[in-house]
């Protein structure tokens, strides 16, 4: 990547789902500082328009929204949309930002498609 | 069944009213009236993305809603309207005689009201104007919260 700053991971989510994902990533891996929660509890769109320019800063990034609709999902895109090096991806899970945060060595958009195949093999139903 | 909800939702299309109250009223039917949105096709796009795909969404501008309201309130279907402000509409369609708001958040000079409404005292005014036109106007969020009359948060 030839951005000198460190791809950030940005977890956009209802109630406190982003940052119990956030402090789940840090228990297995140890690594702190790689993802940002942000919530949309008690935002209307300027608001938690705000809250992702604070989480995202300067530098490229990866959105990671909870549900692939609605207003965090809305919020982010638009975000995307006003921002170079910015990638949205659905469905956030805790597979694909175990496999995110050690692989942020590559453009916003690569490292998007990369957890998105790592949180869907996650999704599987398991013999009883 | 037609139109069970006239929803004041600054969200618009999100979680809270397709599965929220899409599920217990078995929606089927989605109308969006902004003209903002209206006017935008990957803003279309990107609500629609948030709602099941056996789920139509309709979106009209406000002059358009005023011409199709009779249609949508005699659809065999079950639907639920949804706008950003109620004023405009029910200028436009008078035969709307009831609103829910079910979230207008923060934004400056807005004050808290309840919970998941912030409103200025002319959005207060604008809101108790419609009751006192006939509309009723509660605000409830969810389906299994009470509703409150707008005297109450007003």
């Amino acid at each position: 990547m030839s951005d000198s700053s460190p791809l950030r991971g940005v977890i956009v989510s209802h109630a406190a789902v982003a940052q119990a994902l956030v402090s789940a990533v840090s228990v297995i891996t140890g690594i702190d500082g790689a993802l940002t929660p942000v919530s949309n509890e008690g935002c209307g769109t300027d608001a938690l328009a705000e809250r992702l320019n604070k989480a995202v800063g300067s530098g490229p990034a990866v959105l990671f929204v909870d549900l692939p609709g609605g207003s965090c999902l809305t919020s982010s895109v638009r975000y995307a949309k006003q921002h170079a090096d910015i990638a949205v991806v659905t469905g956030v899970n805790l597979a694909m930002l175990l496999d995110f945060v050690f692989h942020r060595d590559v453009a916003p958009a690569e490292a998007a498609r990369r957890a998105a195949d790592a949180g869907g093999k996650a999704i599987r139903v398991t013999a009883a | 069944m037609s139109l069970a909800l006239y929803r004041i939702d600054d969200r618009l299309i999100h979680g809270q009213v397709v599965v929220g109250w899409g599920q217990p009223l078995h929606c089927t039917f989605i109308v969006l009236v902004d003209d903002e949105v209206r006017a935008s096709d990957w803003e279309q796009d990107l609500y629609r993305m948030g709602v099941p795909p056996d789920m139509e969404v309709i979106f009209a501008s406000v002059a358009e809603a005023a011409r199709q309201m009779a249609s949508w309130q005699t659809d065999p279907r079950v639907g639920i309207l949804l706008v950003d402000t109620a004023v405009a509409l029910v200028e436009h369609a008078p035969q709307v005689h009831t609103f829910n708001v079910g979230g207008v958040h923060h934004r400056a000079g807005r004050t808290e009201r309840l919970r998941f409404v912030y409103l200025t005292d002319d959005e207060a005014a604008k809101l108790r104007q419609l009751a006192a036109r006939g509309v009723e106007v509660t605000a409830q969020d969810v389906p299994t919260a009470p509703a409150i009359p707008v005297g109450d948060f007003t």
